[in-house]
């Protein structure tokens, strides 16, 4: 039940055709303090693609990511979300676009003064969602993130991992066209970690959603790439013959340049030196 | 620490100033749009009116026991110790019972939204909100803006109220003097002019002490040392602000009513 609600196929909302890209960077920089951050940043990230960004720390991932969601501007450059050009668009008008796109921060950034259903039932509180259907989407997302034993719970009784689903839950709740994940899995253990991957895979394979997400670990980003999520088992399996999932690309910034923007055999497959080290 | 050459600093400096306005000026006009967070302002209502009260009373009471008594002694001189009354009730109702209060209410609560705020920058927590659809300012800013001017306004009369009592207390019970004519020469000191003056004051010191303490909060970096440096910010800059405001507010009104 819960899946089927949290993760059924919406009809786009957005009301972009299925040759638009829903994000959309061309020529984006952006400076801190004199200090560029991103440098001249393009690439595309099509309708039901899920694009991995790769990267040593302090290349500017984290920063594009909140580029991405109008949560810093470009200091110069064309940033579309869903087609809308948000580069000069109104704080206002930036809020309504955001109720299409759902954020898991890297330390989960949940209100620590609020219960997990506050947090996961925040946005649906903001539109005057009735409490009664609030509680039970709240329900359905905690399901889907296999916590909701934790409902009643604050966010400093709760475990590294827990609150990332926590965190997954609250991005998840409306049903958004665009998700972004920065660094789901980041100060996590292996085992959390793979818990993570598999939510993200989860939502990728039954709901096709677009999303975004950064990742310092190989190992979780070619998880991702190389696996699927069987719904009949509720667990993730290799996709047979080796192959790959073809909706998954990848992004490799360094030092605020993009060094890679393409699929995953032609990542394994690069004859970039740097890329290859840093692969190795 | 980098060398700031004097033309960054004055930047800088002037960029803080402009951010400062913004932010207040946001944090008064959302009140006039959709959506207001009323449960919020409430919250806060209690959180900075009810949660000051024991100490603005305790603040009140003994300042204005000590007024009675160090007054005493000079007036005593003069032979008008009959107008302590008079002395304290016109000193705790223009410019100590606002000015305590608003001290009080700095420490206490400048300090507290600069601290709380703070930490839900460095924790993400306020890019989060932006995420979700909600404007901080407006959610965050706006009902503790409106919450300090509402209750410093009566948390003053509370002050102006028990500092009279103590003073009357010490007056009576210490200075010997009769209950009736103190309360007497009180009420005849105060005259519209004054009560006027000392209930203008709180207004300006409450729109200081939210907007500087969110302000501070809202620029909070560094993580807790940030937080730590924000909180000490908040209070000294408002606190300042509220003597210097006080000083503008006395002359404007002694030029306006003439005393």
């Amino acid at each position: 039940m819960a899946n089927e609600i949290l993760t059924s196929t919406s009809s786009p909302q957005t009301g972009l055709d299925e040759q638009t890209a829903v994000v959309d960077f061309q020529g984006v920089s952006i400076a801190f303090d004199q200090k560029t951050v991103l440098d001249d940043i393009s690439f595309t990230v099509a309708r039901g693609e899920t694009r991995i960004i790769l990267g040593p720390a302090g290349g500017g991932k984290s920063v594009l990511m909140k580029l991405a969601n109008g949560l810093l501007r470009p200091s110069s450059g064309t940033i579309r979300i869903f087609g809308e050009e948000i580069n000069h668009m109104p704080e206002r008008d930036l809020f309504k676009l955001r109720a299409k796109i759902g954020m898991v921060f890297q330390e989960s950034a949940l209100f620590d003064s609020l219960s997990v259903e506050d947090n996961v039932a925040y946005r649906l509180h903001e539109e005057h969602v009735s409490e009664a259907e609030a509680h039970e989407r709240v329900v359905e997302a905690l399901k889907f993130v296999e916590l909701e034993q934790a409902i009643q719970k604050f966010p400093s009784e709760l475990s590294g991992g827990m609150r990332r689903r926590v965190s997954i839950a609250r991005a998840i709740i409306s049903k958004p066209d665009l998700i972004l994940y920065d660094s789901p899995t980041g100060g996590l253990d292996p085992i959390t970690s793979t818990t993570i991957v598999e939510l993200v895979m989860k939502q990728r394979d039954v709901s096709h959603t677009t999303s975004l997400m950064i990742t310092h670990r190989l190992q979780d980003a070619f998880t991702l790439a190389m696996n699927r999520f069987d719904p009949e088992t509720g667990k993730m399996r290799p996709i047979p013959d080796g192959g790959v999932d073809e909706s998954t690309k990848f992004l490799v910034l360094n030092e605020g340049k993009i060094v890679f923007d393409g699929t995953t055999l032609e990542l394994v497959q690069t004859q970039d030196p740097w890329l290859r080290d840093y692969l190795s | 620490m980098p060398f700031v050459s004097p033309e960054d600093f004055a930047k800088q400096k002037v960029a803080a100033v402009q951010d400062y306005s913004t932010l207040s000026w946001q944090a008064v006009t959302a009140i006039f749009s959709r959506p207001r967070y009323w449960a919020d302002i409430y919250t806060q209502m209690d959180s900075i009116g009810v949660g000051s009260m024991p100490i603005i009373v305790l603040t009140g009471f003994f300042t204005g026991c000590v007024l009675a008594l160090q007054s005493a002694t000079s007036l005593k001189a003069f032979g008008a110790i009959s107008m302590t009354g008079n002395l304290v009730a016109l000193s705790m109702v223009k410019e100590l019972g606002p000015v305590l209060t608003g001290l009080m209410v700095s420490g206490r609560n400048a300090a507290g939204m600069a601290s709380e705020i703070g930490s839900m920058r460095v924790t993400e927590q306020i890019d989060a909100m932006r995420a979700l659809g909600t404007d901080p300012v407006r959610k965050l800013v706006t009902p503790r803006l409106y919450a300090t001017i509402f209750m410093l306004f009566f948390l003053t009369i509370v002050a102006d109220a028990v500092g009279i009592a103590g003073g009357a207390l010490v007056s009576v019970a210490l200075l010997g003097l009769n209950a009736s004519s103190y309360f007497h020469a009180s009420y005849r000191a105060l005259e519209y002019a004054d009560v006027v003056q000392g209930l203008t004051k709180p207004l300006f010191s409450a729109f200081i002490i939210a907007t500087v303490g969110c302000y501070f909060g809202m620029n909070t970096k560094g993580g807790t040392q940030g937080v730590g440096r924000s909180t000490t910010q908040a209070v000294v800059i408002s606190s300042v602000f509220i003597i210097i405001v006080d000083f503008i507010v006395s002359r404007a009104m002694i030029g306006i009513f003439g005393r």
